[in-house]
């Protein structure tokens, strides 16, 4: 019961942030929206078993990608563009387009049933504690994607720091 | 006990309102935005799915996931901050050199 509570107020406040911060003018607003939507996903996560992952979230989606985001606003000067329209004149093809992928989405989600279950049960969690246990696996059997997951964050600062520098004359 | 299809059904709900932001707005830091709604509504049924299936490697994948999205959060503000440099607009609608 305490359970189905909390799981109601995550996804309501979730939905709600959610549709708060892609409809805000200002886009100061929206990404502050987007940082409490982050931390009510966390919240979910702890629900699911997930603290690892729940850590990861806060610290690099609202620690590190939202102060990307707000440094980023703040060094463009946006008075400009708030005046402006902000949604495209077809919002109503995109609302008819984003809703019918909804229904199918959610139709096909009444039929789902969970396969077998894999040696990662919560009791043999908590005898290796979650994070030993997702490092395990990462570690093992992802090692090799973990290395292509470091490459791909070396290219991306690279490409950031060669991308926004000035150009010397 | 909370069933597996609510939190399906959440996260099916996530991402259509990021995909419906990303394709209707005009402003380009709020279609990043929008990406960032929609890798989080695919991490919620990832995550839901590994607790479910008593299997890690959807964690591990969430792992992944935030790592290409920090990636992409990275080089994306870097085009925008280029974007505004030169054309001094965040509307994608200003930016038509390309139309015949």
């Amino acid at each position: 019961m305490i359970n189905q509570i909390f799981f109601f107020y995550f996804s309501a406040v979730i939905v709600a942030m959610s549709l708060l911060a892609i409809t805000r003018r200002n886009v100061m607003h929206g990404v502050l929206y987007m940082l409490l939507l982050f931390f009510h996903i966390a919240g979910l996560y702890l629900f699911l078993n997930a603290e690892f992952i729940s850590a990861v979230q806060i610290i690099v989606y609202a620690g590190a990608i939202m102060v990307l985001f707000l440094f980023v606003i703040m060094l463009l000067n946006l008075r400009e563009d708030i005046r402006k329209k902000q949604f495209l004149a077809i919002w109503p093809m995109g609302l008819l387009v984003s809703s019918g992928i909804l229904m199918v989405i959610l139709m096909s989600m009444l039929t789902i049933r969970i396969g077998a279950s894999g040696i990662w049960g919560i009791a043999q969690i908590e005898r290796v504690t979650q994070t030993a246990a997702v490092g395990t696996v990462l570690y093992t059997q992802y090692l090799f994607p973990f290395e292509v997951a470091s490459l791909v964050l070396l290219v991306a600062i690279i490409g950031a720091v060669v991308l926004a520098k000035k150009r010397i004359k | 006990m909370i069933p597996l299809n609510w939190y399906m059904w959440l996260s099916g709900i996530v991402f259509c309102i990021g995909m419906f932001g990303f394709i209707t707005r005009r402003n380009i830091i709020i279609m990043l935005l929008s990406t960032e709604i929609m890798f989080n509504g695919v991490n919620i049924s990832l995550i839901a799915l590994s607790h479910y299936l008593e299997d890690l490697a959807g964690q591990v994948m969430v792992f992944f996931i935030i790592a290409v999205a920090a990636a992409e959060a990275a080089i994306g503000l870097a085009l925008v901050i280029l974007l505004f440099r030169n054309k001094e607009t965040v509307s994608v609608d200003d930016l038509n050199e390309l139309r015949g």
